[in-house]
């Protein structure tokens, strides 16, 4: 038996989230005495491949190939599917990454078998993996069992597992194998083309000691600015989920999110924001939550240490007029 | 052009839920639906590349009898015909939904499918997917921006931390389309009059000569989330609440 990591680079660059799949492929392996294996893809990957082998590992491979430098879904699901069938793992874990989901439903597809998409949580009952996923926005959760044959397929959500607990090599390093899929250039119908991004970013909410943070509650654009006040009250920077940016109410420059900035502030105040799991994965990190909702059921409420349920456009004035008295005082 | 939209109908999002008897699912009863509005932008798209290029939009629905809400609401938006797959998806692993889906697009030989990126239910994100890979289209996800050309579609994807890229692909293909990329529009009085004559092919499971398949992955129990953290709620008039919740981050927190 054995649990397979695949991990995320861009142009020699880990993806944040690859290590906490590392370190949950090490622990799941543990539990369910299987061996734990990386692998990594790309063109010139030498120096990631090396940085592996100085975990806790069976086995690394390095899966390189001209066709894997800029991603595709087709070169990624052809050639992780012929890692998947010569290194048969048991398990095959991946970061819950937008890469991920754009290959993941393929590779799995083509292999007759279905991924357990962002995964929160796991258990090993006897030898049974069950794995723990959010439906309904958060609001349920479901235990999920694969019942075909091996090799098994999912995705973590980010944050879901502490990279801080990955193993190191006890003794030598893990053996690298370096392996050359079959590609060729006419088994890729995508063109990726360069990246870019639209505007440099002039709010560094990362580095916010106090964030104020507005979502869909807020109903309209002309109701932004009694938020602001409240973010002004409280000396914060101001942010949002998605749905208020996209709406243009306020620039993407102060979303937070899977798609935004991710945030860990002293003091998070969510209002108006139900807490759709591409927001937490943003904010959970914050050292002190707040939420002020009208639905005592949202999940950010799972998140939040304090909160008020009720009407923001009651509850924020008097915020407001609480935090200017207690600062005077 | 002929664009196949999916779109499914899923629980309304301020829904309380209750988990069901069995364990396995949802209490239905007492829920209303609503189009699962990621999908809401794929449709949004599909109108509006058919505004450009003319074709027709074809929405695609698979779901139980009360689906057909949701289809008359995608007609009277502008779609042009629909294909209701009438069976109750709900708890179907991602596959097995895609499958039906694909069963029931395959005759019409669409030049571009276009899906939302998740549901609002279920969450896998991976339907569109699956259903290029059981099409044999490229496909591309997270999809801002669609320009088709010469039998082609030039794209804007959406990467992590504020990346883009465009990708190229010829059609047919299938796009996810993010949400949020467009205002949505309402359907007019006409559009809802007009779309209780528009046609809709109704086909089951049964109809479309499905092979049956054994799940790959099961859904063992449905439970609502444990609270991992005490929240510590203040209720009463909201003077008071915010009054004691500025106390307590200023005197317990000690944040402010």
């Amino acid at each position: 038996m054995s649990v397979l990591a695949v991990l995320e680079q861009r142009g020699g660059a880990w993806n944040r989230a690859s290590f906490e799949t590392l370190a949950a492929a090490q622990q799941i392996a543990r539990e369910l005495n299987a061996t734990a294996m990386a692998a990594v893809l790309g063109d010139a990957i030498d120096p990631l491949a090396g940085e592996l082998a100085g975990k806790e590992l069976a086995q690394v491979y390095a899966v390189e190939h001209e066709l894997l430098k800029n991603y595709t879904p087709d070169a990624f699901t052809i050639a992780l599917r012929q890692l998947v069938e010569s290194a048969k793992p048991t398990l095959v874990l991946f970061p819950h990454t937008y890469q991920v989901r754009d290959f993941l439903p393929k590779l799995a597809t083509s292999l007759g078998t279905v991924a357990v998409s962002d995964v929160v949580s796991h258990r090993v009952e006897g030898a049974t993996l069950v794995l723990v996923r959010q439906l309904f926005q958060g609001k349920v959760n479901a235990d999920v069992r694969f019942c075909d044959g091996a090799p098994h397929f999912a995705s973590l959500q980010a944050g879901a597992y502490r990279a801080d607990r990955l193993a190191a090599a006890a003794g030598s390093p893990a053996p690298i194998e370096k392996v050359t899929p079959q590609l060729s250039p006419a088994d890729i119908r995508t063109r990726p083309l360069e990246l870019f991004r639209e505007s440099e970013r002039a709010v560094d909410l990362g580095a916010a000691e106090m964030i104020v943070s507005v979502g869909r509650g807020i109903q309209e654009a002309d109701n932004i600015p009694l938020v602001e006040k409240l973010a002004k009250a409280l000396g914060a920077e101001l942010a949002a989920s998605r749905p208020i940016c996209d709406a243009g109410w306020l620039p993407m420059e102060r979303q937070v999110g899977s798609s935004g900035q991710t945030v860990a502030p002293k003091l998070y105040m969510a209002i108006g924001i139900s807490g759709a799991i591409q927001h937490l994965v943003g904010m959970k990190g914050s050292r002190v939550v707040v939420a002020v909702n009208k639905d005592a059921n949202a999940p950010i409420f799972e998140m939040a240490d304090y909160g008020i349920v009720g009407d923001l456009f009651q509850v924020v004035p008097e915020l407001i007029a609480a935090i200017e008295k207690s600062k005077g005082s | 052009m002929k664009i196949v939209v999916a779109i499914k109908q899923v629980p309304a999002r301020d829904s309380q839920l209750r988990i069901a008897g069995t364990g396995k699912w949802i209490e239905e009863s007492d829920l209303s639906y609503e189009i699962n509005e990621p999908d809401a932008y794929a449709l949004e798209a599909g109108l509006q590349l058919k505004e450009k290029h003319g074709g027709e939009v074809v929405a695609l629905c698979a779901g139980p009898a009360r689906a057909a809400q949701t289809i008359r609401e995608a007609l009277a938006k502008g779609a042009d015909r629909a294909i209701h797959v009438e069976e109750d998806v709900g708890a179907l692993d991602p596959l097995a939904g895609a499958r039906l889906l694909a069963a029931a697009v395959r005759g019409e030989s669409p030049d571009l499918v276009l899906t939302g990126l998740q549901s609002d239910d279920m969450g896998y994100g991976q339907t569109g997917v699956i259903l290029a890979e059981l099409l044999g289209l490229p496909h591309a996800t997270i999809i801002m921006e669609v320009e088709v050309r010469d039998g082609s579609a030039r794209v804007k994807r959406e990467l992590e931390d504020g990346w883009f890229q465009h990708v190229e692909m010829p059609l047919p293909a299938l796009l996810a389309i993010q949400s949020g990329i467009s205002k949505l529009r309402y359907a007019t009085l006409m559009g809802i009059k007009r779309a209780k004559t528009k046609p809709i092919r109704r086909v089951t499971a049964a109809d479309l000569a499905m092979a049956p398949q054994s799940a790959c992955i099961a859904l063992d129990r449905l439970y609502l989330p444990e609270r991992t953290k005490h929240t510590q709620l203040f209720e009463g008039n909201p003077k008071q609440a915010a009054a004691q919740l500025v106390e307590k981050l200023k005197f317990e927190a000690r944040v402010i």
